[in-house]
């Protein structure tokens, strides 16, 4: 009847886990509770959760990636902690199986929950705005691709309470992976959260992609797009060429669990080499996914406080073009030791030393931006600094496991731990901060509280050094990735060192929090009422903030590169007397949300093997489906009266606010 | 949102900045051309594969080729059919929009037919998809092309219900326009199977 489900599956004899499921369901339920008691569901689920309004989503990806990054980071303290005391003969609190599923739930959860879902939430936010269209090219699919990625999270969660999560490391690597040397759900979870969420992605991938060549707004050429739309438009293609090779590498591991076929088997002729070639095939372009928007990011900000049209442009852009085709060809050094050959392997490594030149130019665009510009110190620009060095170290270090001779000594070392959290941390999260801070007024109409946006990129940035560089130093001491305890007591210093860097970027999410807080607070004090609070260069401040949900009364045109900066050089309202039309808008619906919902259910029976289970999830998602399949009334007209009292109303609030500046 | 909201059908207004059903298309392009990812690394995986048979059989001695030839025909054919029903809808013939679709429906079901055939006679002889590597990789290939063909059929029966229902209008002609690519694509896929998979199988 449960499959493999009993009550046994639950880890009642883990403290640990007991605990942080405790806190969880308490939280849960007081979360619960006040929707209840404030009668929000209703508002929740109309305005929220069945929205297709490419801002709510963006905000609601964030929302989810925030959650999630303090789980991730959890994990990550738990390690760092037992790696600060595990030395010696002394064995930690953490026993090795619950020390390898904390490791691969950190790396998977990293990726997959935090960062991916705030590059996406980004681009959704953003790139709609940017670009002066009223929404995506497919408003429904965008709203399903959140919720499957939103219920692939809980699906991650559950396998905290019910059952393990992997132990195979956080790409599950086969034969490790198959179901000889992994019989339990760990894997199972795995394969099923990513299969789900990676299905949300490629939609949004093709979405955005679609929106981005056929959405523009008039005048807006290629080469006229905000360099963040151009990094997203890389990303997306990245996104359509390389997930579904994680599909395909997903289905075929899960047909050797399931059904017993060899692909990745040690025996009956199946060949685990080609897993990780595989796996890497998706995983390398996915790491420029992450970073290619955090680059449009950091052109923005850059562009936008130093006054100044971003340098090179068009070399920025092709610098872009280059790296995203240079992605694909690059996959192998991931794994020089395999024994591919020298020369495969020479290939592959200049291939990745090429890469550095692309990104190369980038960098030096962005000095040059701020050379004799008159470069405002906002928190924005304090992470976007913040990302130039140590991105570039990053690189450097990134340059150095190129070399596949120093990569046989590197390789599974704690150097490539202290590497790819070096550009990742340096540029995606860093990116991420400084994206949000720099478009959350667009997205709720108040700006952030400086200071405290200041102090937690202090803490990040001090808290990666202390944190990382030590890790560097471990590798060459011959420390390993993935080890639970350690014989020599001398690493002890450095691994306590690493754990206190830990502990000052904990400070940093802290003050991130503490700063939500404090900006909600003084919501008022901070209003934006202009809509361009930083003088802003691209489409999105040309619109009220929060922008309305058709984003522009009056669709703008656009001349030339910045063309809102130049227009208010110029100083021309445009378009002032026009009149109001009616606008075609996308309704709300609730399919996302219900097929997502029947996945859920899809993916949790299989985990288990409940066959009935996942049988009515199958129908579930099929009969919801074809409800919005045979649904004719998905649109409707915003009468021009309606957007004309809106834009009225919206412009009363501004003068109103500017009277009381000018009295005071 | 909104609170009050005028009501407009989707058909009698045009659109005020870009080409609704254009843009579907596009986007359709797009995801095929993502699927066809998929099928790369599939046909990329069988390369890799196809030698590894253990014990088992090799291409050679389980392949019949004249009964793959029929059902290479069936599916090429069907393609021609489809091929009729659009440029039926072109003409705003709906009686024969529907009756090409039915019988594109038949050929496809001949097809999967034979496919389910073909795998059951297999995993019957004692070769299923778990005894080598080489058989995985065939069956997981030739089966996920299957699997495509059967949504393709699955739709093929919600459009001629839609047809019946709602008649030809802009939301039903892109959706057969999108169909027809996507039953040519998956004709296009599987003369890569016929070629590379059963013909240098067996020769």
């Amino acid at each position: 009847m449960f499959g493999k489900l009993t009550l046994e599956s639950i880890p009642y004899h883990e403290p640990i886990i007991m605990v942080v499921a405790a806190i969880m369901a308490i939280g849960g339920i007081a979360l619960f509770g006040l929707i209840t008691y404030y009668r929000k569901w209703g508002w929740l689920w109309n305005e929220w959760f069945t929205s297709v309004d490419h801002k709510k989503l963006g905000i609601m990806y964030f929302i989810v990636a925030l959650v999630m990054l303090l789980r991730g980071f959890s994990d990550a303290i738990m390690m760092r902690t037992q790696l600060a005391m595990a030395a010696g003969d002394a064995a930690g609190y953490l026993p090795p199986e619950h020390y390898d599923q904390i490791f691969t739930a950190h790396g998977v959860i990293m990726i997959f929950f935090v960062a991916m879902p705030m590059v996406i939430g980004l681009m959704n936010l953003v790139v709609p705005l940017q670009i002066g269209a009223r929404d995506v090219a497919f408003p429904f699919l965008n709203n399903l691709s959140f919720w499957l990625f939103a219920v692939a999270a809980i699906l991650v969660n559950i396998s905290l309470v019910v059952g393990e999560f992997a132990k195979t490391g956080w790409l599950a690597y086969a034969p490790l992976s198959g179901i000889e040397f992994s019989p339990g759900v760990g894997v199972d979870y795995w394969i099923w959260a990513l299969q789900i969420s990676g299905i949300g992605t490629t939609l949004t991938g093709i979405n955005f992609f679609v929106t981005i060549l056929k959405m523009r707004t008039k005048g807006m050429t290629m080469f006229r797009m905000p360099i963040f739309t151009w990094t997203s438009l890389c990303a997306n293609v990245l996104i359509i060429a390389s997930f579904p090779i994680l599909t395909a590498t997903i289905a075929l591991l899960t047909l050797d669990r399931y059904l017993g076929m060899h692909f990745f088997t040690n025996d009956f002729g199946g060949n685990m080499m080609m897993y990780v070639n595989l796996i890497w095939a998706w995983g390398h372009p996915e790491v420029y996914i992450l970073i290619l928007p955090a680059f449009g990011v950091f052109s923005e900000v850059i562009a936008t406080f130093a006054r100044k049209r971003l340098f090179g442009y068009m070399t920025m852009v092709w610098a872009t073009i280059s790296i995203t085709l240079l992605s694909f060809v690059v996959w192998l050094h991931h794994f020089f030791t395999m024994g591919a050959g020298a020369n495969v392997n020479a290939f592959f490594g200049i291939m990745t030393m090429i890469i550095a030149i692309p990104t190369g130019v980038k960098v030096f665009n962005w000095l040059f931006t701020m050379y004799r510009g008159s470069l405002e110190l906002t928190s924005p620009v304090l992470w976007t600094l913040g990302f130039i060095i140590t991105f570039t170290i990053g690189g450097m270090t990134g340059v150095m496991l190129a070399v596949p001779a120093a990569n046989f000594v590197l390789h599974n070392s704690l150097f490539v731990i202290a590497h790819f959290h070096n550009v990742i941390i340096g540029g995606v999260v860093f990116g991420m901060m400084a994206g949000l801070t720099y478009w959350f007024p667009k997205a709720f109409g108040f700006t952030l509280d400086e200071k405290w946006g200041k102090r937690s990129f202090w803490c990040w940035f001090i808290g990666f050094y202390v944190a990382f560089m030590p890790l560097y130093v471990l590798a060459f001491f011959g420390a390993v990735r993935r080890m639970q305890s350690y014989a020599n007591t001398e690493w002890q210093p450095w691994m306590i060192l690493a754990w206190v860097g830990a502990v000052i970027i904990m400070l940093g999410i802290a003050c991130t929090i503490i700063q939500f807080w404090v900006s909600i607070r003084d919501r008022k004090q901070n209003a934006d009422v202009t809509g361009d609070p930083w003088h802003g260069r691209t489409l999105e401040w040309s619109t009220s903030s929060p922008a309305p949900f058709y984003n522009f009364a009056r669709l703008p045109e656009v001349g030339d590169i910045d063309s809102f900066w130049s227009q208010k050089q110029r100083s021309e309202e445009q378009l002032e007397d026009a009149p109001y039309t009616d606008i075609h808008m996308p309704r709300n619906t609730v399919a996302g949300p219900v097929i997502s919902f029947f996945a859920l259910v899809i993916g949790f029976a299989l985990v288990w093997h409940i066959w009935w289970l996942a049988g009515v999830g199958a129908v579930g998602v099929f009969a919801s489906f074809m409800a919005r399949v045979f649904n004719d009334d998905i649109d409707y007209y915003v009468p021009a009266a309606e957007v004309e009292r809106i834009e009225r109303e919206h412009q009363l609030k501004r003068e109103q606010q500017l009277g009381v500046e000018a009295q005071a | 949102m909104a609170t009050d909201t005028l009501h407009h059908s989707a058909t009698d207004e045009p659109h005020e900045h870009h080409d609704v059903a254009g843009t579907k298309l596009f986007g359709f392009w797009v995801y095929l051309m993502s699927d066809l990812v998929i099928f790369g690394s599939l046909f990329a995986t069988y390369a890799v594969l196809m030698k590894g048979t253990a014990a088992g059989p090799s291409a050679a001695e389980i392949f019949e080729l004249p009964f793959v030839l029929v059902e290479t025909f069936l599916l090429l054919f069907s393609s021609f059919t489809f091929g009729m029903g659009v440029l039926a809808m072109n003409a705003q013939r709906l009686g024969q929009v529907k009756a090409w679709l039915a019988i594109t429906f038949v050929l496809g079901a001949a097809f999967v037919g034979m496919e389910i055939y073909e795998f059951q006679h297999l995993i019957h002889e004692g070769y299923g998809p778990d005894k080598s590597a080489f058989l995985s990789a065939f069956f997981t290939l030739v089966g996920t092309h299957g699997l495509h063909v059967t949504f393709g059929l699955i739709w093929i029966l919600v459009m001629l219900i839609q047809l019946y229902t709602k008649g030809l209008n802009d939301m039903t002609r892109p959706r057969i326009l999108c169909l027809s690519l996507f039953w040519h694509f998956l004709d296009i896929v599987w003369i890569c199977v016929f070629s590379f998979v059963y013909l240098m199988g067996v020769l």
